[in-house]
């Protein structure tokens, strides 16, 4: 794994549906100073940005890194962009964290966004090329058709969606960066509303947000404050059309799990990590990666969320901050999970903070479920 | 009795060419300085800075002071009523708000009309800037109406490209506009793709070998569709997994001819064609997938 790193600042923006009173330049900047005043330090301390966001069609604008050299105070540093699709905000942590793990730069800033309201995502996801036919539209129509295999496989209750949908939507009234605040949510609300992409139901899916996320990723002689230390770091890709895939439970999950969790020295993730921050874009996705995350047995994963062991007062909580169901700016989304599982570890989780939280997961998952970007941070040196 | 008609007539009172009002001096300073493109408040003995002036402070009942104040041109709305439909008194022809507006510098907020298109657009805090007559006579009026300030601009970007398709993808639909599903098998797997592909995902080897599959599958899985969708016929429309036979990957189609809600895993289907004079090379092709009415095939 190289050298030891620690997370030592965390920004976010408040996630909303618009924030039309910042470019996005102003939208950026809002979550490095954040990150920087968290971690008592300036632009002039970073020794290099890393820019990560989901495809450039959201906002039609081309290479943004460029234009945000300025905004994020990377004028004469090395600058980087970084893009895997959902998963990216996760894999801009990672690409920060291994160039201090490299020992290549001491204090590394990271930054992703995404600025929805300056188009329509599902419009962006669904561009036909010519000559085919896919019947694709957006990322729920794309997942729908794997949700109801997960559902077939295992006999999961139709229920269990609905579960997760509340869950996380309680938790967000605790964190006060979400975007979706539903004061009064509760089954029947989410059972009233109705089906986009059957069996995917309206208040079953995540909203499209405005927002970014920012950290500091340190060395071990240059931390200063509250470190998060890394325990393990992890990234899968695997083919998305591939004879005998298994787009229920993807390889490539399991493989990058089972990676971050070697590094980390965890055999028993149910047991031995304390709060799980997953990238759950649709609420079924919640049991599916309990599954391929190896929390529950394959077929069980449905269990362990009816049970409740997955809520904030559960044994082992997920996305104790409301989620990607609760905050959506898809470039930033997996970077909120990496950021919002180091803020459990450094004890800085305000209102939904999991109690003593030793070690905690950030994941992130994007594309047609092909990519996987994973970390593990603790409150102790590893 | 007899009934008649009210006597009903029209009556005017207007002083033949208008009132002559003076102004006395703190009104006519303001409405002087509109005419000049500026607009000035008046501070009173405690400080506050009243737009439009008054001559006497209302809160003390002291003259106010001859201090005037350059004051915005921007200022902030506090409040507004959307007018939906403008009488011809009004000073727009269109939809427009009337607001209070409490320009930069000023204590107390102004009455004037607001032209932001959409009364969404509109809302107590928003930013706004006078838009001046170009001929001014020393009226209220001089400020034609007040317009939001710019945030937000529309930024047009069409990128537009050329594709030409690659050889595999050609093969294929040409297979298509024949009526037949092209595979391939990899050499090294023995795996079937479809649509027919040069090189295999899972080994990289090179695919030569061309597999001619039945349209007939099985529906693996699928989605109900319930956001309309311009290539779909209706809503719900149902976008299927579907596993031809002989196939070791499943393509994505339309499933038609059954109600959406009567669509299952398992269920064997059949591609229906175009006919032959209407087909091009494009998966259009196949108008859906449609139950054969076999037996559903059991899923691993």
């Amino acid at each position: 794994m190289g050298n030891r790193c620690a997370v030592i600042g965390v920004g976010q923006t408040r996630y909303t549906t618009k924030r039309r009173d910042v470019s996005i330049a102003g939208l950026v900047r809002e979550a490095a100073l954040r990150a920087l005043e968290d971690a008592g330090l300036t632009f002039k301390d970073i020794d290099a940005v890393v820019v990560g966001k989901a495809p450039d069609l959201f906002e039609g604008v081309m290479m943004p890194e460029a234009y945000l050299a300025d905004a994020l105070g990377a004028a004469g540093k090395p600058m980087m962009r970084v893009h895997t699709a959902g998963s990216v905000g996760g894999s801009t942590a990672l690409v920060g964290a291994s160039l201090v793990q490299g020992g290549v730069h001491d204090r590394v800033l990271v930054v992703a966004f995404e600025k929805q309201s300056e188009s329509n995502a599902t419009w962006a996801l669904s561009t036909h090329l010519p000559f085919n036919a896919s019947l694709v539209v957006g990322a729920g129509g794309y997942f729908a058709p794997h949700i109801r295999e997960y559902m077939r496989r295992t006999g999961a209750p139709d229920h269990i969606g609905t579960l997760v949908a509340v869950k996380d939507r309680l938790n967000a009234l605790k964190n006060p960066y979400a975007h979706l605040r539903i004061p009064g949510i509760d089954r029947a609300m989410v059972e009233s509303t109705p089906m986009l992409w059957e069996p995917i139901r309206y208040l079953e899916t995540c909203p499209s947000s405005d927002g970014a996320c920012a950290m500091v990723l340190a060395s071990e002689p240059a931390v200063t404050g509250t470190p998060a230390w890394l325990h393990g770091t992890a990234m899968r890709s695997e083919p998305i059309f591939r004879a005998g895939r298994d787009t229920v439970n993807p390889q490539g999950g399991k493989d990058c799990a089972a990676d971050v969790y070697r590094q980390a020295g965890v055999t028993d993730p149910r047991r031995q990590i304390d709060v799980a921050e997953v990238y759950v874009p649709f609420s079924w996705y919640e049991p599916m990666w309990l599954e391929n995350l190896g929390f529950a047995a394959e077929g069980e994963g449905w269990k362990l969320t009816e049970s409740g062991a997955t809520a904030l007062d559960g044994d082992i909580p997920w996305n104790a901050s409301g989620g990607v169901l609760s905050s959506n700016p898809i470039g930033a989304s997996g970077l909120i999970r990496f950021a919002e599982a180091a803020l459990q570890v450094r004890g800085m989780a305000g209102e939904h903070q999991v109690d003593g939280a030793r070690l905690a997961l950030g994941h992130a998952y994007g594309g047609g479920a092909q990519f996987f970007a994973m970390w593990i941070v603790g409150r102790e040196r590893p | 009795m007899e009934t008649s008609e009210p006597l009903v007539a029209r009556h005017v009172l207007e002083f033949p060419g208008g009132y002559t009002r003076s102004t006395g001096p703190v009104i006519g300073r303001f409405l002087t300085e509109l005419r000049a493109g500026r607009i000035v408040g008046v501070r009173t003995a405690e400080g506050r800075v009243l737009v439009p002036p008054l001559e006497y402070d209302p809160a003390t009942g002291d003259p106010v002071t001859d201090d005037y104040v350059e004051v915005g041109p921007a200022g902030t709305v506090t409040a507004s009523a959307w007018v939906q439909e403008p009488r011809p008194e009004h000073p727009l022809d269109r939809p427009f708000a009337w607001a209070l507006i409490r320009l930069d510098g000023a204590d107390t907020a102004l009455v004037h009309a607001v032209d932001a298109g959409d009364p969404k657009e509109l809302r107590p805090g928003t930013r706004v800037r006078p838009v001046w007559r170009e001929r001014r006579e020393g009226g209220i009026t001089d400020i034609a109406c007040f317009r939001p300030e710019v945030t937000m601009i529309v930024s047009p970007v069409r990128p537009e490209y050329r594709i030409q398709a690659g050889g595999a993808l050609r093969t294929f639909l040409e297979g298509v506009r024949r009526g037949v599903f092209l595979g391939g098998r990899c050499p090294g797997c023995a795996k079937v793709y479809v649509p027919f592909r040069a090189s295999c995902p899972e080994c990289g080897s090179r695919i030569a070998e061309q597999v001619e599959l039945p349209d007939t599958g099985t529906i693996t899985t699928f989605a109900i569709n319930n956001l309309p969708d311009p290539r779909a016929p209706e809503v719900p429309f149902v976008s299927a997994y579907i596993l031809l036979d002989g196939a070791d990957i499943p393509m994505i189609a339309l499933v038609g001819g059954v109600p959406a809600h009567e669509v299952r895993q398992g269920m064997r289907v059949r591609a229906e064609w175009v006919p032959e004079s209407e087909r091009t090379l494009s998966m259009a092709n196949v108008r859906w997938f449609t139950p054969t009415g076999e037996e559903d095939a059991e899923l691993s």
